[in-house]
């Protein structure tokens, strides 16, 4: 009787290492692919720190921004409505607009999320730019939990934006080295990433679709303005093209 | 500031709402448990190289073609990036690389 119990034991001890180290493999495979993120977010999160130092905010502000909203851009745009008379309800439909591709990332991650477990929430919490796109592009080895390897990619993400904002928001004031164009650095990895996911796929109808059509819309609607029109055609066209690249998919 | 700090707390309260509204909407919307509609399905395919593209554009969306630089260091890095990436096919060689083919582009010459 007491030699079965051991066995048992034993066994949930066995599962249990089992189950840190598939953890611990999960961070070690995300880790280098965040490793461009974190230059460019504690770069950012260090700017944006600065910058809510030069509007009068004290270092509070900055960190707790970075630690609930974690939207980059949305986080500056914040900092203006703080600034400007109460108005939550403007508030709200601004982050909404600012905010709706993300609408599109949920669409694409439907998928992938499924069966993640309780991650599952925080990993929708954290569905940032490069979260998300790290995460539906990526090939996860085969001998790594998945969920484990995206929920990794999505926490460290979030820690280094709240680190650089941190940083950013208590020694703004002291930066000296000139760091200019370094926030390019972002551009650099969506374009990396989209090279990547182009070598990837057959057909390249939907990659030209969201670049040419965005294109368009900025050309139209300035920077501020062209998130949502672009969303729309985006989203028209993919409708209109649905029949004849599915026949296409049915034939080859 | 013009705000208390309730109003303030009101305020970010709401920009965190709008934010999950639109990361938690779809899941919401489609539940595991209940087949996905196959448009949105499709959707799911086709979005993912689409959005991609857009958030390229959208990285760019401050850069003026029309004023200033003209867009020429960013269109050099972009090539920079590409090129490299193609080349050697190493994420952070490329971002690496390209950010400060930038970097020197527009501390030195623009």
């Amino acid at each position: 009787m007491l030699k079965l119990y051991e066995k048992q034991l034993a066994i949930k001890d066995v599962n249990h290492m089992k189950k840190r180290n598939q953890i611990w493999m999960a961070f070690r495979s995300a880790f280098p692919y965040t490793t461009p993120i974190f230059a460019g977010f504690v770069f950012l999160g260090i700017a944006y720190g600065i910058y809510m130092n030069s509007l009068g905010f004290s270092a509070i502000y900055p960190i707790l921004l970075s630690l609930t909203i974690f939207a980059g851009s949305m986080e500056f745009v914040a900092a203006h409505l703080l600034l400007a008379a109460f108005h939550p309800i403007n508030a709200l439909f601004l982050t909404l607009m600012v905010n709706a591709r993300h609408l599109f990332y949920g669409i694409s991650m439907l998928d992938k999320y499924r069966g993640t477990g309780k991650k599952k929430f925080y990993m929708i919490y954290g569905l940032c730019d490069e979260s998300f796109s790290i995460n539906c592009t990526v090939d996860v080895p085969m001998n790594v939990d998945k969920g484990w390897f995206m929920f990794f990619v999505t926490l460290l993400n979030h820690s280094y934006w709240v680190i650089g904002a941190t940083i950013g928001g208590i020694f703004g004031s002291l930066v000296q080295f000139n760091t200019e164009g370094l926030d390019f650095v972002m551009t650099a990895l969506f374009v990396v990433i989209f090279i990547e996911q182009w070598m990837k796929e057959k057909r390249h109808h939907s990659a030209l679709v969201g670049l040419g059509l965005s294109t368009v819309c900025l050309i139209i609607f300035g920077g501020n303005n062209f998130i949502i029109p672009a969303m729309l055609v985006i989203l028209g066209m993919l409708t209109v093209l649905r029949k004849p690249l599915e026949k296409a998919e049915a034939t080859v | 500031m013009t705000m208390s700090l309730t109003q303030q707390i009101v305020t970010i309260a709401m920009v965190v709402l709008g934010t999950m509204l639109t990361r938690f909407l779809p899941f919401v919307i489609f539940p595991p448990g209940k087949p996905t509609p196959k448009y949105v399905q499709y959707l799911g395919k086709v979005l993912p190289s689409a959005v991609l593209g857009l958030l390229v554009i959208y990285s760019l969306k401050d850069v003026s073609l029309l004023s200033g630089s003209h867009g020429v260091p960013e269109f050099i890095a972009i090539a920079a990036v590409s090129l490299l990436h193609f080349w050697r096919k190493n994420m952070l060689i490329s971002i690496a690389g390209g950010t400060m083919v930038y970097m020197i582009l527009v501390q030195l010459f623009f």
